[in-house]
């Protein structure tokens, strides 16, 4: 028992994928550091016999509900049949072809397991009539068509099923000779290079460029397998999308692998044409064709959950954005998820569940990247999963792990809000002038608090293109009547000789005290430290993250071009119309950079205001605490 | 995705008298051979959505339109029908198997669309603005090139036009404002607050509801509940909830009671329930409703969103002859797509089983069922010809439909009419712009223009 426990307190190492996590994110302090290699192995060697899917839709149980209700009982002496088929009342006009009784009923037996009678074909239809002919305004449903069920529960299948089938069959038997071509071409060519290449073929990474044109060749029989593929299990499996979840560190200019990638994605990536050289290694999609064709696919892709789904449609249209906002709602969905989660049959709750949440998490992923936020929050809950005991019953397991994910949101970040509300307004002094840029959800409530304190400040908010966020706090300050200065970036040095302080959100805090946030604010903080004006950055201690990063290159997101090239409501300022699509033209909208801890007076945080170079110990110290709440 | 699809399919639409009867609900008109049922049945099929639930006004047709979906689409779909009573409106269909409704979200489908849009787009909108109703709206069909259409065929075109008119928010998102033109005879009126909440309204006469609606399901209820006099779903529910968008009634009941429990809760639960809601709507970009509702505390709202499918895409309903003759040219010309016959090198379809005589011409855009026989110095263009039909000689057959069973004599000539199954003409008919009920013999020698045959 404690063996077959102990490789599954180790997380899935795809835990450590998701967010912007670096190699070591596995604590030393594991009892057993060995089996990390072990343990991810029955996952991957698990999963994908047990995961494929059903060729078939199963139709969801709810129609049982409508064959048992009470009307149906009342107007029928008999029980009524849940089916029938029509075959021996065909006066309709076309009738070129009539189904077999005997199939009809079959599906009926195995779906509702309600006494089909089939036998008697007239009497449900008489009875529905005599219901409906003395007015009784509800009507009742009458099933016409069944789906039959997968040919794996039901003994026989029908002739197209089987055909079918003998197709799946024959697809990985046809891949695999291409598989087998390819590597026999692989072969020759490296043998011919050999001589040429001083290296001569180790590494994969070294033949790519023949990977790559092989591949091309193969390129024809893949395409259509895939497509028999999504026509019987309508998209890719969520084996296959957790097998090649886009690694959130993925570098996008390296080809091959971003054509790997995209061959899994759910969401089409268009990728935009003139990038600029320094940030090619970011994904940057066109935006505007990823939402469309999304909803197009809204009820294509089955193993989603529609709670995650529409998180991902609001990631993906910026209904949501926010570091905090994003998180809630994606951890408001992973608990839908748990909620209407039952462990399939011949699995285990804990494995199960962490792929499902991975392929959720990999969706979302495509729908936008991950912010550290999100990627210590999927690290928490996949620990949670990981960490339940196997005894303990389905219902309880998923009641636990619902409490712990509402309990992450209150504790990790209500109360720390709470508690960072409480030390910075202990810094805000009657007479102060506080700076703040965008619009952190931190700031707004020390604001609106120390307000409520009968504090005595003047707002000045700092505001950019092409988000504009900061008009949205602005509004909610004068609502509640606080003395506010609206100015935008551009005005920074010539508003800073006023300002007493400058309050900062931040999107993540890294452990070298580096503030990762939204662009613009390394701007603010570099005037404000110039001009000697302290800079306090309020942030939740989920967002720490162990990550290193010295600039905001490596690791950033790409806005949408467009939204830097046109101006809203200006018609008149059109002077890049056309140039959009310019070679020599690139556009760059970066979403987050970093501001070194130089620039940081102070850091508050819900374990204290502490300096920069504080974070590497709260990193370490609630770390583990962290991750077991 | 916990949807629930209803098609509203109707019965026995008055529109189209001349061609529905008795034998062929609405449901069932053949647009190229195929009941329109079927495109949209393909076009859920598409989407993914198996679960059906078909609706049919009157048991007669019921039964027949039942009888068809078992026979096609056994082993694919699962489709359940319900029979209402006659002239009960849409949403007295609704009304009546509302408690079959159990899903969070409603699709409704109406019966008679053919179309190309992916009714998931319209969920996808529904679920992500969190609407109370999502509708679709396609560009207003261009009724097509009717140069050999005639006159009668026009006169026809005018009275149908009720061109919606339609008032959406300046993101395109929000339905402010829908009325059917036909409703409309001098003057309309618009909500004040509405317009003042939006800032901006953008009328459109350009755009038409399609029919195809996503409703959440509490909404939907409580709306038929709430207000037994509503017939229609285009002309009372959606203009209602559209009207009321600002000063939700919908909601009310709800709400109070999720008050009241959380007041005998815990007060610290509740409070980070508001904190947190405060924090996801502060992040997002707040449309018109959130701001009219920050403003004044007590109101409550609910979103009416569109879905505005691209011009691209092929959307047409079959509610009047007109549409009906141009839907059938459209599947076999321009949106042959849709039809899911693979076209021959001349761009028509002839059965293999059928037979032409010599001297025969089958032209572009044409399509001739299994089993007809056409005899010698035909000319058929641009025309629709069912199964079994029989064609004598030196037929002409241009911009029609002709469905099963026809026998035509020689030398008519067919132009713009729509002849149902089982009639015969007999030699020598000239027929403009007329239809011809089922089974109806038009007498030998005949010259008739924009007539309808019909027994009485």
């Amino acid at each position: 028992m404690e063996s077959r426990r102990n490789p599954r307190a180790v997380v899935d190492p795809k835990v450590r994928q998701v967010g912007f996590f670096t190699s070591s994110s596995q604590p030393d302090s594991t009892p057993q550091p060995d089996p990390i290699a072990p343990a991810s192995h029955p996952v991957s060697s698990i999963s994908p016999s047990g995961n494929s899917l059903s060729p078939v839709m199963i139709p969801p149980p709810r129609h049982n509900s409508s064959d048992t209700f009470p009307l149906r009982a009342a107007a029928a002496s008999a029980v009524s049949p849940s089916s029938f088929s029509y075959s021996s009342r065909r006066d309709f006009p076309d009738g070129s072809t009539t189904a077999s009784p005997g199939r009809v009923s079959r599906g009926s037996f195995a779906k509702s397991s309600v006494p089909a009678a089939s036998s008697l074909p007239g009497v449900g239809m008489d009875s529905m009539a005599a219901a409906t002919s003395s007015s009784v305004p509800a009507s009742r449903l009458t099933t016409v068509s069944i789906v039959n069920m997968p040919p794996g529960l039901t003994e026989k299948a029908s002739g197209k099923q089987v055909q079918s089938d003998q197709m799946k069959n024959s697809k990985p038997l046809k891949e695999k000779t291409t598989k087998a071509e390819r590597r026999a071409l692989q072969e020759a060519q490296r043998a011919a290079k050999a001589a040429a290449k001083a290296e001569g073929g180790k590494a994969p990474l070294v033949t790519s460029g023949s990977v790559a044109s092989t591949s091309k060749a193969a390129k024809p029989a893949k395409p259509s397998s895939q497509k028999n593929e999504g026509a019987v299990a309508a998209g890719p499996s969520e084996k296959d999308r957790k097998k090649d979840a886009p690694h959130p560190r993925m570098q996008y200019d390296d080809e091959s692998r971003v054509v790997k990638a995209k061959r899994r994605a759910v969401v089409k990536q268009t990728e935009a044409k003139n990038r600029v050289e320094l940030f090619r290694h970011l994904p940057q999609y066109e935006h505007g064709t990823q939402l469309p064709d999304l909803e197009t696919k809204f009820f294509q892709l089955d193993p989603m959950h529609p709670a995650v789904y529409k998180v991902g449609l609001q990631y993906i249209s910026g209904d949501i954005s926010g570091g905090n906002a994003r998180c809630i709602a994606m951890l408001q969905a992973f608990q839908e998820v748990v909620r209407d989660y039952s462990t399939p049959p011949e699995k285990t709750l804990n494995r199960d569940m962490t792929a499902k949440i991975s392929s959720y998490v990999s969706f979302l992923i495509e729908c936008r990247p991950l912010s550290v936020s999100m990627g210590n929050a999927i690290r928490f809950v996949k620990n949670r999963i990981a960490k339940l005991p196997i005894t303990l019953a389905e219902y309880e397991a998923k009641a636990a792990l619902q409490s712990d994910i509402e309990r992450f949101i209150n504790e990790k970040i209500i109360m720390a809000d709470n508690v960072i509300v409480k030390h910075a307004v202990s810094k805000i002094r009657d007479g102060d002038v506080l700076l703040t840029y965008g619009a952190a959800t931190a700031v707004e409530m020390v604001l609106l608090h120390a307000h409520e304190l009968r504090k005595k400040f003047r707002v000045l908010v700092v505001d950019s293109r092409p988000k504009l966020e900061g008009q949205l706090l602005l509004r909610r300050l004068i609502k509640r009547g606080i003395n506010c200065t609206y100015t935008h970036i551009n005005a920074i040095s010539y508003i800073m000789h006023e300002v007493t302080k400058v309050f900062l959100g931040a999107s993540s805090v890294l452990s070298n005290g580096t503030v990762y946030s939204r662009v613009g604010t390394a701007c603010v903080a570099m005037v404000a430290s110039a001009f000697r004006v302290p800079v306090l950055v309020c942030c939740e201690a989920y967002k720490f993250h162990e990550r290193v990063q010295l600039d905001s290159i490596c690791s950033n997101e790409l806005g949408d071009p467009n939204a830097i090239s046109k101006v809203h409501g200006r018609e008149d300022i059109n002077y890049l119309d056309g140039l959009t699509n310019n070679a020599n033209l690139q556009f760059l909208n970066l979403m987050y950079d970093a501001t070194p801890s130089d620039y940081i007076s102070m850091i508050i945080t819900d374990y204290g205001m502490v300096p920069p170079t504080s974070v590497p110990v709260i990193v370490r110290e609630y770390q583990k605490e962290h991750l077991l709440v | 995705m916990d949807y629930q699809v209803v098609i509203l399919a109707g019965g026995f639409s008055s529109n189209l008298v001349p061609l529905v009867s008795k034998e062929v609900p609405k449901a069932l008109l053949p647009v190229a051979n195929r009941p329109v049922l079927s495109y949209v049945l393909d076009l859920l099929e598409s989407s993914n959505l198996k679960d059906l639930i078909v609706v049919v006004e009157g048991e007669d047709a019921a039964l027949k339109v039942g009888g068809w979906i078992s026979s096609a689409c056994v082993d694919r779909l699962h489709v359940e029908v319900a029979a209402v009573a006659e002239n009960v409106g849409t949403a007295g269909a609704l009304r009546a198997i509302a408690h079959h409704l159990t899903a969070k979200d409603i699709l409704i489908v109406s019966g008679d669309i053919v179309s190309d849009i992916s009714p998931g787009a319209v969920a996808a909108t529904h679920r992500r603005h969190d609407a109370s109703v999502t509708a679709m709206l396609c560009t207003e069909p261009v009724s097509g090139p009717s140069e050999s259409g005639g006159a009668g065929g026009k006169d026809k075109s005018k009275k149908p036009a009720c061109y919606d008119i339609i008032g959406l928010d300046s993101s395109k998102q929000f339905l402010l404002y829908i009325a059917t033109g036909a409703e409309i005879k001098k003057d309309t009126r618009l909500k004040k607050s509405i317009l003042c909440a939006a800032g901006k309204m953008e009328i459109r006469s350009d755009l038409m509801d399609s029919h195809l609606y996503a409703f959440k399901r509490s909404v939907l209820q409580e709306v038929l509940d709430q207000k037994p006099t509503f017939r229609s779903l285009k002309q009372d529910v959606l203009p209602y909830l559209v009207r009321t968008q600002l000063k939700s009634e919908v909601f009310s009941d709800e709400k109070s009671v999720e008050e009241n429990g959380n007041g005998n809760g815990k007060n610290n639960m509740q409070s980070n329930e508001v904190v947190l809601s405060q924090i996801l709507s502060n992040a997002s970009l707040p449309s018109f409703h959130q701001v009219y509702e920050s403003g004044l505390n007590s109101r409550k709202t609910h979103k009416c969103c569109v879905y505005i499918a691209d011009e691209s895409k092929y959307c047409v309903r079959l509610n009047s002859i007109q549409a009906f003759m141009d839907v059938n040219r459209d599947v076999i010309g321009d949106a042959n797509h849709l039809s899911g016959y693979s076209f021959s090198a001349h761009h028509n379809i002839v059965h293999p089983s059928a037979e032409l005589g010599s001297k025969t011409t089958v032209g572009p855009h044409c399509m001739l069922g299994e089993g007809s026989q056409v005899g010698d110095k035909c000319s058929v263009k641009r025309s629709v010809i069912g199964r079994h039909c029989r064609i004598g000689s030196n037929v002409k057959v241009v911009n029609s439909v002709v469905m099963d069973h026809v026998t035509i004599g020689d030398g008519c000539s067919i132009q713009g009419s729509v002849i149902c199954s089982n009639a015969q003409l007999q030699e020598r008919v000239a027929l403009r712009d007329c239809q011809v009920e089922a089974g109806y013999v038009v007498c030998a020698g005949g010259e008739h223009k924009g007539e309808t045959f019909a027994r009485k």
